[in-house]
């Protein structure tokens, strides 16, 4: 087998001869090398594929929380846990939990840094048009709520100021929402029914990037993937404060005022001074637990420390299997070593130093674990291709991580070699022509 | 070779191989060495070919005193001056004939044109340019044998070694290298064989007989008739 190894006029051709030496080698006992390198392979082609996903699993997570708005503070209502209890009794009891209006202007009046407040009201309605019935969950927000939450409108427009003001009855349907009420005609200007009323399409929201996303930014907790935007005016005088639910026979009324609440800091190092301003002011002002305060960004750093430790976990591992095929290898030369003893000696005779000879076997050593490295850094890229194609999951693979898996790969080479090699070279010359 | 001594430990007991031999062998000379076993033959041979150094005495290759000289220094030496033939061919399997020609001229740093040249003429002169890629399982001994006297011959020594050069060998093919050796001989080439056959012996046309580590007798033969 002839290998042509294209290397410049630097190399001595003494170099490049040891070389195609240590290939043919490598070649001749190819099932052998093979399953010496098998844990380089391992770790290399582990290490490239968990970093793979790894790094799309935390952009996922990443794009989630930024979608959010990493200069935004989300305030949610929360059903205080004690009386979900009590949820059975079929008195007409009003159970009163939640933001109220009161807390918005508090914060905008006393809390700097608020740039903007974005409050929003969420009943959960069927919505028909016609025959076509979704169960939605119908959100009362203001005009400015795209662009808080960086969701836009994809056709039509969102809905204005003067909406808002006459309490219009309007809406904007969320893109799942619109293309199941309206699988065959263009949803703009059409009507749809919730209950006894009637609502106007004004517009139709874009895709969001992910399916994460839509979840992420449903505030009741469920995954809303149907949602309708109407304007909190007229939110409000449609359903008033009081809400009704029926649940499996029992009547169950909640008075929530606003069931989530974005608040946007105009600095990004203001947000957490914002938000702990923003907890203590609704600590005082509520009596129980009714409320939830998610940060973003703190949830980014959070997703950005968990991100480091599952790489230090899984550069432990990747060291350690690395050290398991370093290992192999040692073996494997001392093996070869011994086997050539008597190659050794001859060479010797002939004018070979015992640099040639240490030079031989290390290259012998590092072309082993660079083909483990090689092989392991192919499947450890085409892994993440195919789990990206049949899971469905984003997977990124970086340029640096194969790169310096298989200079390690190769590293491990030198100094798992250098022993055996050294153990060659000091080989007395007489002895081994005895050999065998 | 002044009075040197070559004494070794194997396990509990010491061993003096050479006891204050002296030899002086000139260009051109064509030496057997000989003796019974145990008389020291193979350890004079590897003190000539720098594979070992004496523990006393002097050793002069070519007029520069080889007996303390660094290892790497006595690398290059058997590289550059000195020329190989074993019992047992010692080719190196996973290299064809050329290659192993060349072998000396690698550990030079020939460039390689330079040194496939060289081992082709080389092979050519032992009669083996028709199986220059064959491997060294693929040849019978005799044609091994001539692949190692090519590659003996490779950096031009000034010393040829051959230890039982054709103990491994039917008589047809001993012949034939015996002839080679002839003609090496005859175009100038210094040649020491150890061997422990007569009729090998008397090939040559001095004899050194050792014994006990010293040398019993010396004598030089006439041309051959």
């Amino acid at each position: 087998m002839s290998i042509r190894v294209i290397r410049g006029p630097l190399i001595s051709s003494k170099l490049r001869r040891a070389v195609r030496l240590g290939l043919r080698s490598l070649w001749l006992h190819r099932l052998r090398s093979l399953l010496t390198v098998l844990g380089i392979v391992f770790g290399v082609c582990s290490v490239i594929a968990m970093l793979a996903i790894g790094e799309g699993a935390s952009y996922e997570a990443q794009e989630q929380i930024k979608n959010l708005g990493s200069q935004n503070i989300i305030l949610r209502s929360v059903k205080p846990p004690e009386e979900q209890k009590v949820s059975n009794n079929q008195n007409n009891y009003v159970l009163d939990y939640g933001l109220k209006y009161t807390d918005i202007t508090r914060i905008q009046a006393t809390i700097p840094g608020v740039m903007a407040v974005v409050p929003a009201r969420v009943m959960r309605e069927y919505v028909w048009n016609v025959t076509w019935r979704v169960d939605a969950e119908i959100v009362g927000t203001v005009p400015w709520y795209p662009a808080m939450r960086n969701h836009h409108v994809a056709t039509g427009r969102f809905f204005s100021e003067t909406d808002q003001a006459s309490a219009e009855s309007v809406c904007v349907l969320g893109h799942q929402m619109a293309r199941t009420l309206f699988p065959l005609e263009v949803p703009l200007g059409k009507t749809v029914r919730v209950g006894q009323g009637y609502y106007r399409v004004i517009g139709v929201m874009e895709a969001p990037a992910s399916m994460a996303k839509e979840s992420a930014a449903g505030s009741s907790g469920q995954p809303a993937a149907d949602r309708m935007f109407i304007p909190l005016e007229t939110a409000r005088r449609r359903y008033g404060e009081i809400l009704f639910k029926r649940r499996s026979g029992s009547f169950e009324q909640e008075r929530v005022a606003l069931h989530e609440v974005t608040v946007k800091v105009d600095l990004p190092e203001r947000v957490l001074p914002v938000s702990q301003a923003i907890q203590e002011l609704l600590l005082r002002s509520h009596k129980k637990k009714d409320y939830d305060v998610v940060v973003p960004l703190e949830l980014l750093r959070r997703a950005e420390r968990t991100k480091q430790i599952f790489n230090i976990v899984l550069g432990s591992i990747a060291a350690i299997s690395l050290v398991v095929g370093g290992i192999g290898i040692m073996n494997i030369m001392l093996a070869t070593v011994t086997e050539r003893t008597r190659e050794i000696g001859v060479r010797r005779a002939l004018g070979a130093k015992r640099g040639d000879i240490v030079t031989q076997f290390l290259i012998e050593a590092v072309m082993l674990s660079g083909a483990g490295g090689a092989i392991g850094v192919l499947l450890g890229i085409s892994i993440p291709f195919v789990v990206s194609a049949t899971a469905g999951m984003k997977t990124i693979v970086t340029f640096w991580s194969p790169m310096a898996a298989f200079t390690i790969s190769a590293l491990v080479g030198v100094v798992f070699g250098l022993y055996p090699a050294l153990r060659a070279a000091r080989m007395d010359p007489v002895e081994a022509l005895r050999h065998e | 070779m002044q009075d040197v001594r070559r004494t070794y430990r194997m396990g509990n007991v010491i061993v003096e191989a050479l006891r204050g031999l002296s030899l002086t062998i000139q260009p051109g000379e064509y030496v057997a060495i000989m003796g019974p076993s145990g008389c020291g033959k193979s350890t004079l041979l590897n003190l000539l070919g720098c594979l070992d150094r004496p523990s006393s005495g002097r050793y002069l290759l070519g007029g520069d005193d080889v007996s303390s000289m660094e290892d790497d220094v006595l690398s290059e030496i058997r590289g550059r001056r000195l020329g190989f033939i074993f019992q047992s061919y010692n080719l190196i399997q996973q290299l064809n004939v050329l290659e192993n020609i060349e072998v000396p001229l690698f550990y030079q740093g020939r460039p390689e044109e330079e040194a496939r040249g060289i081992a082709t003429a080389l092979a050519r002169r032992v009669g083996l340019e028709s199986r220059l890629d064959h491997r060294p399982y693929e040849l019978s001994g005799g044609q091994q044998q001539r692949v190692a006297i090519a590659r003996a011959l490779a950096s031009d020594p000034i010393l040829i070694l051959a230890d039982e050069a054709t103990g491994n060998l039917d008589s047809g093919s001993g012949r034939e290298i015996m002839a080679l050796f002839d003609e090496l001989n005859a175009a100038g080439k210094t040649l020491v064989m150890v061997t422990h056959d007569p009729a090998t012996g008397e090939r040559a046309r001095r004899i050194v007989r050792l014994r006990d580590g010293v040398v019993e007798s010396d004598l030089a033969r006439g041309p051959r008739g």
